[in-house]
C-alpha cells in the first residue's frame, strides 16, 4: 500500500513478473549484473537499446528502451505521457486521446470480458500543463469511467482525481459505497492535493452525489465540492462557462445508442445457465409413447431450443432496444409482449411440424424466458426504482415460474398427442 | 426522461417542508428533476419520476429528505429475498 502512495500512477506487479515485464537497466537483475561483471552489463546495454543488426541473434530485431519513468515492480501505463513535478511529488500527465489499446480494452468490457478487472491505479493524474489554480476533476478508477473522462478533456489544464471505487463506475460506486463521502477526503488527503492547488474545490460527476455528501466532505478536508454534469462530454462547456451546468446537463438520458451498448453485457450473463438448459430441453423433449426417443429428443428438443433463444433475443435484445416504444410500464410485461411477438413467428415457422399443444407450449415457453430477461434489465437502467422492481417481480415471477411448468406439462403431453 | 416512466405510487421519497432550509442542494443533484424549489422551500415536483438514487437525502445537511435507497435490480433483489439484504450482490463486483 505504501508503494502504491509513492506511485500512483503504475500498477503494481508481481515480482516475478517484473524482471520479465520491464527488462530495464535499473531492474533487480540487471543491477546485481552491474555489480558483479561490468562486461556482461554492457553487453546487455547494447542489446536493448539497440536494435540487432548485425542480426547475430534470432527473431525479430530487439523492440524500443524502456522509459526512464519505469520502475521495478511497477508497470508503466501505457496512456501516461509523462510526469509533472508538484509540491506533492511526481503526477502523471495522461494522453487525452484514446488508442487502439484503449479502444480494444472498452470493446471487451462491452462484451462483459474482464469487466470485473478493468481499473487503474488510484490517486492522482493531470492533462495539459496544469498549475495551482486548474480545477480538480474526480473520477472512478474503473477505466472506462476513466477513459470516457480523459478522452473529453480535449486541451484542457487539469488535475484528475481518481478514487478507489474498485474499478466500479461512477454511478454503481456511490450507489454500492465505494465513491464515498470517506473515499473523496481519504484521497485528498493522500496525494497532498492542498500542497498542490491554490483553491478549495472538487469538481464531482453529478450522479456520485449518492455516495457523497457534499457538506461532509467539506467538514472533512476543506474542499469544497462542486456538482459537475452527468456526461463527461459537457464538462469542456462546463468549465469554460465558468462552472456553471445547464439543466440538461444535469439530466440522465437513456437514448438508444446507450441502450444498444448494453445489450452484450446482458448477453453474457445467459451462457452460465445455457448447458443445464440445453441438457433439459432435450430430454425434455426425447419423453412418448416410446419412454425415450434419440429421434423425438433431436427433431421437437431443436425446435423448443430455438424458441428458447427466439425468447433470449426478444427479452435481452428487442426488449431493451424497444423499451420506450413497447407498451406497459412493468419491464415483464413488455419483455412478455416481444416475447409472445416472437413466439408468434416460431410457431408460424414449425406450422408443419407441431400440433396444436406443442404450438401452444412453444407461445409460453418464449414470452416467459423474454419476460424474465426483460425484468432483469430493470438493472441497467437509469429510471427504475427498487421498490418498483420488487413490486413487479412480486407479481411476475409466480407468474414466470408458472409458465415455465406450463411449458413443461404441454411439451410432454403433446408427444401423446 | 420522460419518455420513461415506470411504476407511479411506489418510491418511498419524502421531503419534510418543515425542516427545509431551502438550501436547493437536492435540486442540484437529483438525475431526473423530481424536486424543485418553490418560495425558498424544497418541494417534490414529480414523485413518480424518482428512482430511489437516495443523492437527495445524502446531500441533505439538515436531513429533511428520507428515501430508501437501493438498486433497482431485478438479480440483486432475488437474492434479497434468500440471502437476505447483508448477503446479497447482484451480479459480479463490478455490476450495478
Amino acid at each position: 500500500m505504501t508503494e502504491e502512495i509513492t506511485h500512483p500512477l503504475c500498477r503494481e506487479e508481481e515480482i516475478g513478473s517484473t524482471v520479465s515485464d520491464c527488462e530495464t537497466g535499473s531492474s533487480p537483475s540487471s543491477d546485481f549484473a552491474k555489480t558483479t561483471s561490468t562486461g556482461v552489463d554492457t553487453a546487455a546495454d547494447k542489446f536493448i537499446t539497440k536494435p540487432a543488426i548485425d542480426d547475430v541473434c534470432c527473431g525479430p530485431p530487439a523492440g524500443p528502451a524502456s522509459s526512464p519513468s519505469e520502475r521495478p515492480g511497477y508497470r508503466l501505463e501505457h496512456f501516461v505521457e509523462d510526469f509533472v513535478q508538484t509540491p506533492a511529488g511526481s503526477v502523471p500527465r495522461v494522453k487525452t486521446t484514446l488508442d487502439s489499446k484503449d479502444l480494444q480494452g472498452t470493446f471487451l468490457v462491452r462484451c462483459g470480458i474482464g469487466r470485473n478487472d478493468y481499473k487503474i491505479a488510484p490517486g492522482l493524474y493531470c492533462t495539459g500543463n496544469p498549475g495551482p489554480e486548474s480545477p480538480v476533476l474526480v473520477t472512478a478508477n474503473y477505466k472506462l469511467s476513466f477513459d470516457s473522462l480523459r478522452g473529453k478533456i480535449d486541451t484542457l489544464d487539469t488535475w484528475l482525481l481518481v478514487l478507489d471505487t474498485r474499478g466500479i463506475n461512477v454511478w454503481c460506486a456511490a450507489g454500492k459505497g465505494t465513491f464515498s463521502t470517506g473515499e473523496v477526503i481519504h484521497r485528498v488527503k493522500m496525494t497532498g492535493l492542498e500542497k498542490i492547488v491554490q483553491h478549495r474545490r472538487l469538481v464531482l460527476p453529478q450522479l456520485s452525489a449518492t455516495g457523497v455528501a457534499a457538506h461532509q466532505v467539506k467538514k472533512g478536508c476543506g474542499f469544497k465540492v462542486v456538482w459537475g454534469p452527468v456526461r463527461a462530454e459537457d464538462l469542456k462547456s462546463f468549465l469554460d462557462s465558468g462552472m456553471k451546468v445547464e439543466e440538461s446537463m444535469r439530466r440522465v438520458t437513456f437514448s438508444l445508442p446507450e441502450r444498444l451498448v448494453l445489450i452484450p453485457v446482458e448477453l453474457s450473463f445467459i451462457p452460465k445457465y445455457l448447458l443445464w438448459s440445453i441438457i433439459a430441453i432435450f430430454l425434455l423433449s426425447g419423453i412418448g409413447v416410446d419412454i425415450f426417443s434419440f429421434k423425438a429428443a433431436w427433431f421437437r428438443g431443436l425446435m423448443l431450443a430455438i424458441a428458447c433463444a427466439a425468447g433470449i433475443f426478444a427479452g435481452a435484445m428487442a426488449a431493451p432496444a424497444l423499451l420506450p416504444w413497447i407498451p406497459m410500464r412493468s419491464f415483464s410485461l413488455k419483455g412478455a409482449i416481444t416475447g409472445l411477438a416472437a413466439g408468434l413467428v416460431i410457431v408460424w415457422l414449425f406450422r408443419g411440424w407441431t400440433n396444436g399443444w406443442e404450438s401452444l407450449a412453444l407461445l409460453v415457453c418464449t414470452g416467459a424466458i423474454s419476460s424474465y430477461l426483460a425484468m432483469n434489465f430493470t438493472g441497467s437502467t437509469p429510471f427504475t426504482s427498487p421498490s418498483g422492481v420488487e413490486k413487479e417481480m412480486r407479481k411476475a415471477i409466480p407468474v414466470q415460474a408458472a409458465a415455465v411448468l406450463v411449458t413443461v406439462g404441454l411439451w410432454i403431453l403433446a408427444s401423446f398427442a | 426522461m420522460k419518455d420513461f416512466r415506470y411504476l407511479p405510487g411506489v418510491s418511498t421519497l419524502k421531503l419534510d417542508s418543515e425542516t427545509c432550509t431551502g438550501c436547493g442542494m437536492c435540486t442540484l443533484v437529483c438525475p431526473h428533476g423530481v424536486i424543485a424549489l418553490e418560495h425558498k422551500k424544497a418541494k417534490i415536483l414529480d414523485h413518480d419520476g424518482c428512482m430511489e438514487c437516495g443523492a437527495c437525502s445524502t446531500n441533505c445537511p439538515v436531513d429533511a429528505i428520507s428515501v430508501t435507497p437501493g438498486v433497482g435490480c431485478a438479480a440483486y433483489i432475488i437474492q434479497t429475498w434468500y440471502k437476505g439484504k447483508e448477503a446479497a450482490s447482484c451480479g459480479g463486483p463490478a455490476c450495478c
